[in-house]
């Protein structure tokens, strides 16, 4: 297990090198850098522009830009705003709980109605119930979530009038952030109808997050029940004589989990993906609207720094996700 | 009283290509203490009666009889919920896959107590020390250290001795054993067949043995249905099917047994000639 571990995490390395190479390169290919962006419409003189871009390194080789850069991180340092003068890793650590706390949401209930719906549409297989969860599935994959998200917004929030529009609570209510979720913040404020609020602000984006991976969890479930149900000891324990709800629930799901698991550990990355779709739809206060931003002002600190986190989130959770595999499979125990 | 009997059993599957019968007019009866063989070649229908008693066919499968009683008692009609009080209880079945058959996500020893705890008041210290007797009984080495191995921690036939302890975990009246031995080593098959047969007359339970194996048949049963495409052939007490056979369907699969082989050969059933042999006897 330790073996693994390290082996596990002696990867990163490369991986963080790959991707800090990327994303320092491909900020770079798009057009106009950060002080032309700040610089606006009203342009820049020649002399000026010159004298930031030296302020700034800009003007020196790309190369020793990135060693530079490198040098940097290994110190801990991800660089500074440009915009905001901020050090990026404090403007991460603020936004990053809103993100944390709409992916916390919508992977909960992309798992825990995924699974108990993946499996009722393998329990009565062929059946119409079947057919419309399966096919209810295949719609939500296939939505583009901008659409969706604005679908939604027309109807629960324009025509019906249940939901906000965007952000993270009604601005009537203001609390210093402690947790930095803002559903236990709203409640440790003690202000009247705060956590209603937070909550109702929270619904519609943890749907439109939630889409595509529950969607990808109800097919994978029913899949593996599927396979799961035909398993000899699926009759053994049909056979001991054991209440169907425990032959499904126990026997036959505990082994479909397996790659149930896999596939949500890669939903992480579909997550964060949609986060900045979703995020930017929503106002939503978060790393995902914030990379956009900084995509938009060439931030070329953010963006790099950006990447980097997201990146090592995501590397994080699959190594989790194997390990926890390794528990529920006692067949690849390491 | 017969402990199980069954009446003109009839099995149907719906498939896409139209109905299927895979049990076709098959009628036994089993007493306590008995050992009945029943044999034929794949797709006889043999495991597919038997799932027909303990309720574990697919839902695409239609049951039919003129009467299917365990103990008197009739199970044909029963409740899904009165009937899981009666299997893995008063009739319990093992298979051919031992190693397939368990739950490769649990220990065996989480196993064998499940079943307990459904059909026993036992608690849970209780549980375990049963357990530890179960697999002691069925052969298995230092038992306690067993209860926390994982099925893929054993062989073949350790893992058969696992289903065996817990078909016999509460004391079944009487016990179905679909190809107990195919799956395993001819050394292992023996043992095996051995184990069951003591733990059979120890308990006086019946037993019901499928097999394809005429030699299984002649060293275990008292008494033999011979099953052919659904359809029951020919019953007899062991002795007098392997000296007299009566219908050209036993005398086909004796004569395909390897001793009979003729040069390097090994017969099979479809030598011989069934379309023009006058049957006689059989259902």
């Amino acid at each position: 297990m330790l073996r693994f571990l390290l082996f596990r995490l002696a990867l990163l390395i490369p991986t963080f090198v790959g991707v800090s190479i990327v994303a320092f390169a491909f900020i770079r290919l798009l057009p106009g850098d950060p002080i032309m962006m700040l610089a606006g419409e009203r342009g820049i003189s020649a002399e000026r522009y010159a004298e930031l871009q030296a302020a700034y390194g800009f003007d020196r080789p790309i190369i020793v830009q990135y060693l530079d850069y490198l040098w940097g991180l290994l110190h801990g340092d991800l660089g500074t705003s440009v915009v905001t003068r901020r050090p990026v890793l404090d403007e991460f650590f603020t936004l990053f709980p809103a993100t944390l706390e709409l992916s916390l949401c919508a992977i909960t209930l992309a798992v825990f109605l995924g699974v108990p719906l993946g499996v009722i549409a393998a329990v009565k297989r062929g059946s119409w119930v079947d057919q419309s969860i399966m096919g209810t599935a295949l719609v939500g994959y296939s939505m583009p979530i901008f659409w969706w998200g604005l679908l939604l917004i027309i109807l629960f929030s324009g025509i019906l009038g249940w939901t906000p529009v965007s952000g993270r609570i009604s601005l009537l209510y203001f609390f210093p952030p402690v947790t930095g979720f803002m559903l236990i913040d709203s409640l440790l404020s003690g202000q009247d109808g705060a956590f209603r609020s937070a909550l109702s602000h929270l619904v519609l984006p943890s749907i439109v997050l939630a889409t595509i991976p529950l969607a990808v969890i109800a097919r994978q479930t029913r899949s593996a029940m599927l396979e799961v149900l035909g398993e000899d000891y699926v009759r053994t324990a049909r056979s001991k004589g054991l209440p169907p709800a425990r032959v499904i629930g126990l026997h036959a799901l505990r082994n479909a989990l397996i790659p149930v698991i896999t596939t949500i550990g890669l939903q992480i990355g579909v997550l964060m993906a949609g986060a900045i779709l979703t995020e930017t739809i929503f106002s939503w206060p978060g790393i995902g609207k914030w990379m956009v931003d900084s995509v938009f002002k060439r931030d070329y600190a953010v963006v790099q720094g950006g990447l980097l986190l997201i990146a090592g989130i995501i590397m994080l959770v699959n190594l989790i996700v194997d390990v926890l595999y390794g528990l529920v499979n006692p067949r690849i125990r390491h | 009283m017969a402990l199980l009997e069954i009446e003109n059993l009839t099995v149907e599957f719906d498939t896409s290509g139209g109905t299927l019968r895979a049990v076709d007019g098959v009628s036994l009866s089993v007493e306590a203490g008995e050992v009945l063989a029943i044999v034929g070649e794949s797709g006889s229908g043999k495991s597919v009666s038997m799932l027909a008693v303990m309720g574990l066919l697919p839902w695409t499968a239609t049951v039919k009889a003129d009467r299917m009683t365990f103990q008197g008692r009739d199970i044909l009609n029963l409740s899904p919920s009165d009937r899981r009080r009666i299997v893995g209880k008063d009739i319990s079945m093992i298979f051919q896959e031992p190693v397939a058959s368990l739950n490769p996500c649990f220990t065996v020893g989480f196993q064998i107590e499940e079943t307990l705890k459904t059909h026993t008041d036992l608690d849970r210290k209780a549980r375990r020390q049963r357990a530890v007797e179960l697999f002691h009984s069925v052969g298995l080495p230092d038992p306690e250290r067993r209860l926390g191995s994982f099925p893929h921690q054993m062989s073949g036939g350790q893992c058969q001795r696992v289903m065996i302890a817990i078909a016999l975990a509460c004391g079944p009246k009487l016990l179905i054993a679909d190809e107990p031995t195919t799956a395993l080593d001819v050394t292992i098959q023996k043992q095996i067949l051995d184990l069951l047969l003591d733990l059979q007359a120890k308990t006086g339970m019946g037993l019901i043995l499928i097999t394809h194996d005429m030699a299984v048949v002649a060293e275990t049963a008292d008494r033999v249905i011979v099953q052919y495409m659904g359809r029951q052939m020919e019953e007899a007490d062991v002795l007098t099917l392997f000296e007299s056979p009566k219908h050209a369907y036993t005398k086909a699969l004796l004569s395909a047994l390897p001793e009979n082989a003729t040069g390097d050969r090994l017969p099979t059933v479809a030598d011989f000639d069934l379309e023009n042999t006058p049957s006689t006897g059989g259902a």
